[in-house]
């Protein structure tokens, strides 16, 4: 079995993304949704962390005929599973949760999360009440998986194991006014 | 006036119409008692969504969210919530998402349970500390028009506010069994 590359892996899943909104939580899940290819439409998190699903569920009910990805991490996604049992209780079709699973936090030094030592995240959330649980470990899935997520018959959680690689710098914008207001500038039309 | 509307504070009314003058469309809440009301109230409008959090902090990113997405809201909680939402602040700050806080106080008078009172006495300075502008209401009436310009200092402004609504107005909770 080979691992599965993040930054290919984000590539594909935003592949051809139409109207599709994306949330990112902090650290690798900013640089890879970037390195994808920056889009006014992507609201990337710099801190905050734990908040990047609740954010992707506010823009998911207020934008219900748009698809809402949010693109996490398996650190990011252990400080707020709460947020599945928030979630669940809307059964936002239109929202998927990606949860790219490296089982280390990557930003702070490789210390082991807790999905590599017993939780299933897909499990959890599936408890929660989340009824399209996926865990996707092949990349001759991930096609399969971004069709999914464009599908709008969410919510889905989608836990993709990734290889624990170092990745090439790439760094979007940080400024957290200047996020806001592009994105909202693209979607609503105003500031 | 149906019975439970009778308990209904005419306070949390004014509430209601604040939010529905300003377009508030959605409300998202950890209940508490003296929000009880109040949150029938949005759970009974056909003009306000509502989701119960499981933890104060979700709702800060889920207002900003909704912001994103072109929607207003509010977000309900007990002072002891304030200190559960110091770190997610932060988004509000960085961003200047404008953010609408009513936090119904316990800890501050006739107090049953002192467990409440470290974290009621510091709401107002944790809130401060972060950058919420908080504006206090100790009187039924000062609800709906701080309500209002709550909602209008934070979607005019880009700011995050908190309206503090003292035990003293919402009444100390009843332990007496009756």
């Amino acid at each position: 079995m080979t691992e599965i590359a993040r930054r290919s892996a984000v590539a594909e899943l935003l592949r051809d993304r139409g109207e599709m909104l994306v949330v990112t939580g902090l650290g690798s899940p900013t640089y890879d949704a970037f390195a994808a290819g920056d889009d006014d439409r992507n609201f990337y998190f710099w801190g905050a962390m734990g908040g990047a699903t609740m954010a992707g569920l506010g823009l998911a009910l207020a934008q219900p005929d748009r698809p809402v990805m949010i693109l996490t991490g398996d650190g990011e996604m252990l400080m707020g599973l709460g947020s599945f049992s928030t979630i669940a209780q809307h059964h936002p079709a239109n929202l998927s949760i990606v949860i790219l699973d490296n089982e280390h936090y990557s930003e702070t030094g490789q210390q082991k999360t807790a999905t590599g030592q017993g939780t299933d995240l897909a499990a959890v959330a599936a408890a929660c009440g989340i009824t399209d649980t996926r865990v996707i470990t092949e990349e001759s899935e991930l096609a399969g998986l971004r069709d999914a997520i464009h599908s709008g018959k969410g919510p889905m959680v989608a836990v993709v194991k990734i290889e624990n690689a170092p990745q090439p710098r790439a760094i979007p914008i940080r400024d957290g006014v200047a996020l806001k207001h592009r994105f909202r500038r693209a979607l609503v039309g105003s500031i | 006036m149906s019975e439970a509307d009778q308990l209904i504070h005419s306070w949390q009314h004014d509430i209601l119409t604040a939010f529905a003058g300003a377009g508030i469309a959605h409300v998202s809440y950890i209940p508490d008692g003296g929000h009880k009301g109040l949150i029938q109230l949005c759970e009974r409008s056909n003009d306000i969504g509502t989701t119960v959090l499981t933890t104060e902090e979700e709702g800060i990113p889920l207002s900003a969210g909704l912001w994103l997405g072109g929607v207003k809201s509010a977000l309900l909680m007990q002072s002891s919530g304030v200190g559960n939402c110091i770190n997610m602040l932060t988004l509000a700050e960085n961003c200047r998402f404008p953010l609408v806080m009513l936090i119904t106080m316990r800890g501050e008078w006739g107090e049953f349970v002192p467990w409440q009172i470290p974290m009621g006495k510091r709401v107002e300075p944790v809130l401060d500390t972060m950058g919420v502008d908080t504006y206090r209401c100790e009187r039924a009436e000062d609800v709906g028009p701080t309500t209002e310009a709550a909602i209008a200092h934070a979607y005019q402004s880009d700011r995050a506010v908190g309206v503090i609504l003292a035990q003293r107005l919402i009444g100390a909770k009843n332990w007496s069994g009756k």
